[in-house]
């Protein structure tokens, strides 16, 4: 408690005597706020990071359909969020297809957007991820040998359960440092959510620093912040990787 | 040899400050052989400065500016500018004069020669559908509110009132917001809020509570320009005695705001 007290203390003298402006530590408002961002960003990244590898898991799955409508919906599906920047789809989710959607009424009886600024910057960055990541997995599965399929297919296996059992945990394997190049891109991705006011890391930081003027104190936190996030990020995928390496597959 | 050095100094020093005084004496006199006022405005910002559907300069600004211009017998010519680029374009010599609701802070005043008295101020305000029946800004606590990044009374809104901000970064973003009922409220520059309501697409809405954080707003010359500066003065001064500013606030369709009655007030004594 003393501590935290002069924790405060020495930021808000560092202020008064050098101009060096740290106002997250001691004013209890910036603080609220920054902590309030830095928990949606940790949100939104873990969210998205699920979903867009669950989106890459079933998408590389419907690229090998026997069905030729499912490998188009795949196709098309890639291409469009492939293709298009970040920002744009997020714009268009959220004021674009939003105006589409029915709304809710409210206490006051007004019409109210049924999908919030939150789920929308979810959802569009794990489309946006997930097509990456549909074609990190293809990566990954086109390196599995033929004869490793036809073998499970020989012992009886289904082709749900040899993409499930076999190729899957192969193609993972294979396909990991793609895949941790596409998440880390993810998290710093994740801020342009601010653009939908969606208050994350960047959207409170941009506040606090109009409010205070203290633009290269807020900067220096945000870029100590990230690199902290993705350093957690690749620490426990590299970590992973090593855990799942087989002798004698890849490197 | 050291004598040598101070006169050239000397020379230099007095060289640099003929050449100075040239300059001071000539910027209007400039204006007047050059027969054109060149002044820099807002193109964004109705109905204080914006495009015609012929792509012309118009509203209370460039109206202002015209006036300036009719008083020296000289013609105008328009520069629209922006908030970032106002003071650069004025401090090189690019335009001669700036109205471009242009708040007058203590820091504008050292490095621009801003013109007194002020010819309008504004504070800041919401729009919100007419049914929201707001009467006071304590009603707007856990309110959704819209508004722009940046702006210097999103803390006080926040803080004060507890309205819960929804900040975008442009006007358009915000507003589109606000007709799909992601907020109640665009929380904005009054000024700029009577400016849309001029608009028959907000009908529906008005800017319903009382304007807060009043400042004024300053035409500015380049430093160092007694007589420009004076002559601007003297007019402004002029607009304020006969109501000029009320009444170009009645041409534009918005309410006289309680600034420019009172510097009416004031002056026509």
């Amino acid at each position: 408690m003393t501590l935290g007290h002069d924790l405060t203390a020495w930021f808000s003298h560092l202020n008064e005597t050098t101009g060096v402006n740290f106002t997250i530590v001691y004013d209890s408002y910036d603080r609220a706020r920054f902590l309030n961002g830095l928990w949606l960003t940790l949100m939104i990244s873990g969210v998205t990071i699920a979903g867009s590898v669950l989106v890459g898991i079933v998408g590389a799955w419907g690229q090998m359909s026997r069905l030729r409508w499912v490998r188009g919906i795949v196709a098309c599906y890639v291409e469009f969020f492939r293709n298009t920047p970040p920002l744009v789809q997020m714009y268009f989710f959220y004021f674009g297809l939003s105006a589409l959607l029915p709304g809710t009424r409210n206490s006051l009886g007004f019409e109210k957007p049924l999908i919030n600024g939150f789920t929308w910057a979810c959802l569009s960055l794990i489309c946006f991820a997930g097509s990456f990541n549909v074609e990190i997995f293809r990566s990954g599965i086109e390196a599995i040998p033929s004869a490793t399929t036809e073998a499970a297919e020989s012992l009886g296996f289904t082709r749900l359960q040899t993409y499930v059992h076999v190729i899957l945990p192969l193609a993972l394997r294979v396909c990991l440092p793609a895949l941790t190049n596409n998440l880390v891109n993810l998290v710093k991705t994740t801020t342009l959510a601010y653009a939908i006011a969606v208050p994350e890391l960047l959207y409170v930081s941009n506040q606090i620093w109009s409010d205070n003027e203290n633009v290269p104190e807020m900067m220096l936190v945000l870029f100590v912040i990230y690199i902290a996030l993705v350093g957690i990020l690749v620490f426990a995928m590299h970590a992973w990787e090593r855990a799942l390496r087989r002798p004698g597959l890849g490197t | 040899m050291r004598n040598k050095l101070a006169y050239l100094g000397l020379l230099a020093g007095a060289l640099a400050i003929f050449g100075t005084n040239v300059a001071q004496a000539d910027e209007l006199q400039d204006i007047k052989s050059a027969g054109v006022l060149v002044v820099g405005v807002k193109a964004d910002y109705p109905p204080f400065g914006f495009l015609s559907p012929s792509g012309a300069n118009i509203g209370i600004e460039p109206d202002l500016a015209a006036n300036l211009a009719q008083r020296l017998g000289v013609k105008v010519q328009f520069v629209p500018v922006v908030a970032a680029n106002r003071i650069q374009f004025l401090q090189q010599g690019k335009i001669n004069l700036l109205i471009a609701t242009m708040n007058d802070t203590p820091e504008r005043e050292k490095i621009v020669d801003i013109i007194h008295p002020n010819y309008y101020a504004s504070g800041y305000n919401v729009l919100a559908p007419k049914s929201v029946k707001l009467t006071s800004w304590a009603q707007l606590k856990g309110v959704p509110v819209c508004a722009i990044q940046g702006s210097f009374y999103n803390k006080d809104v926040g803080e004060k009132y507890g309205a819960e901000l929804i900040a975008f970064t442009g006007v358009a973003e915000a507003l589109a917001a606000l007709q799909q009922g992601r907020c109640d409220a665009f929380l904005y520059d009054n000024t700029a809020i009577e400016g849309e309501l001029t608009d028959p697409l907000w009908k529906a809405y008005d800017m319903p509570l009382p304007t807060l954080g009043e400042q004024p707003w300053g035409m500015a010359v380049k430093n160092g320009e007694p007589a420009l500066a004076s002559f601007i003065s003297q007019a402004s001064e002029d607009w304020a005695k006969t109501g000029y500013i009320l009444s170009l606030e009645t041409k534009y369709g918005i309410p006289h705001s309680a600034y420019a009655e009172q510097q009416h007030d004031k002056y026509k004594a």
